[in-house]
């Protein structure tokens, strides 16, 4: 690892004052991607600024039909709450398979969210659920949040400080794991909503990150069924081929993982 | 550099350190506890995993900086006097290790399990949990086995106790 400069932030205005401050800056949360990256010195920032000790990007509560949680919230935290098993269990499921045990004691959903890893889990149910993020600038939609591989809205100097999601009537997720990485080679995240509206998005597989899959959320509008999507399948010309798995296999894994969702969610 | 203090095995320590100095260098390095390995290059095979405030983490995967502060316990820090941890005692009665280089991650995740399970642990959780540890010695079964001894033990001591 390069040398850097490490800086502890104890609230979002004093993140945001020493980040400015820095020459080539980045924050830091479970570090379980930011410091792994540096270790094999594919990023050097000069300083890092720790949000893991501000206390409101922390924690998740009920806030009228949706829940609110803080940005540094672990996923082994949103797996364990009550209140996101009881109310949206397709979220606390995708949060208890993300990598392994220490990896969820430490990664948080504003950093999977904020470095949008094409084969990370959370894009999908912040797309399938209709989450808003909110950041210390502004509030915007999961869907023009997520604006490609690695890329998001986010400016260099935003800072997620919550991701809110809507209760939903059901909701789950079935992805087929990379056995070695435990990253999505293919993640379905599906959700009705209480208007009736289906959500159907897709992480793992796709060259441009998440995206959603209209046909599978038509037919399951009027049928909520594996049934309904297992003859839907996605173009192999979009999906991403790697020595993990080709574009075909990809595509054949969405129709897959999105049966298996459906199954789950009942 | 940086003083970066902590407790460490209920121990309070500092050290001067650069900032960039991973939690398992401080461990070994600057305090010397070697029992806490480093298997890989890449945060995959948990040979450093270790608790902090109470929850196992890699120490390969974390600044030292980002545990100032915080309660660290190291596979040194299971054994109460003479007496092995009972999950240190479980992998050795059902031969949980064979080169023992995974062991101490082995174990501290395997504490970290029984923690938040108690007696619940089946064989299916127990390999589930396990996915961030590797063993090239191919000795799962084994550890598996010790794993679910402990926490069947464990949870027995822990009714006893009530």
């Amino acid at each position: 690892m390069y040398e850097t400069n490490y800086h502890r932030a104890g609230t979002l205005d004093e993140a945001a004052s020493l980040f400015s401050k820095s020459d080539d800056p980045k924050f830091l949360s479970g570090g379980q991607t930011l410091i792994a990256t540096m270790k094999q010195r594919l990023a050097a920032p000069s300083d890092l600024i720790d949000l893991g000790h501000v206390p409101e990007m922390h924690g998740i509560c009920e806030d009228g039909d949706a829940i609110a949680i803080g940005a540094t919230t672990t996923h082994s935290e949103v797996a364990a709450s009550e209140l996101v098993r009881s109310k949206i269990p397709g979220l606390a499921k995708l949060a208890n398979g993300i990598g392994d045990p220490a990896v969820r004691h430490m990664g948080t959903i504003g950093g999977s969210v904020a470095n949008n890893d094409p084969a990370a889990d959370y894009p999908s149910a912040l797309v399938a659920l209709g989450a808003t993020v909110s950041t210390n600038k502004r509030s915007l939609p999961a869907e023009d949040f997520f604006t490609g591989m690695f890329d998001t809205a986010l400016e260099e100097d935003e800072i997620i400080v919550s991701v809110t999601f809507p209760v939903v009537e059901k909701s789950a997720y079935a992805k087929y794991p990379n056995p070695a990485s435990r990253y999505a080679m293919a993640g379905v995240f599906v959700a009705k909503h209480k208007d009736g509206s289906v959500k159907v998005a897709v992480t793992g597989a796709g060259q441009d990150g998440v995206f959603r899959v209209a046909a599978m959320e038509s037919a399951l509008s009027s049928n909520w069924s594996a049934d309904a999507v297992a003859d839907i399948s996605v173009s192999a010309d979009d999906m991403m081929a790697d020595i993990h798995g080709s574009a075909a296999y990809r595509a054949n894994l969405v129709t897959v993982m999105a049966k298996r969702a459906l199954e789950a969610a009942g | 550099m940086t003083k970066v203090a902590m407790t460490l095995n209920g121990k309070k320590v500092q050290a001067d350190v650069e900032d960039r100095t991973l939690l398992v260098h401080y461990i070994r390095e600057a305090q010397g506890l070697t029992g806490t390995h480093v298997g890989c290059d890449t945060s995959q095979c948990g040979a450093c995993v270790v608790h902090v405030n109470g929850k196992a983490v890699k120490s390969c995967s974390m600044l030292a900086a980002q545990a100032a502060d915080a309660e660290v316990v190291t596979v040194e820090g299971l054994a109460k006097g003479g007496d092995l941890h009972p999950v240190q005692a479980a992998f050795r009665e059902h031969h949980g290790l064979q080169c023992g280089f995974c062991t101490p991650g082995m174990i501290m995740t395997a504490v970290d399990m029984i923690n938040r399970y108690g007696g619940n642990l089946d064989e299916k959780t127990i390999r589930h949990e396990l996915e961030g540890n590797i063993c090239r010695c191919t000795g799962y079964q084994n550890i598996v086995k010790a794993i679910k001894s402990a926490a069947d033990q464990m949870s027995a001591m822990k009714t006893a106790a009530e």
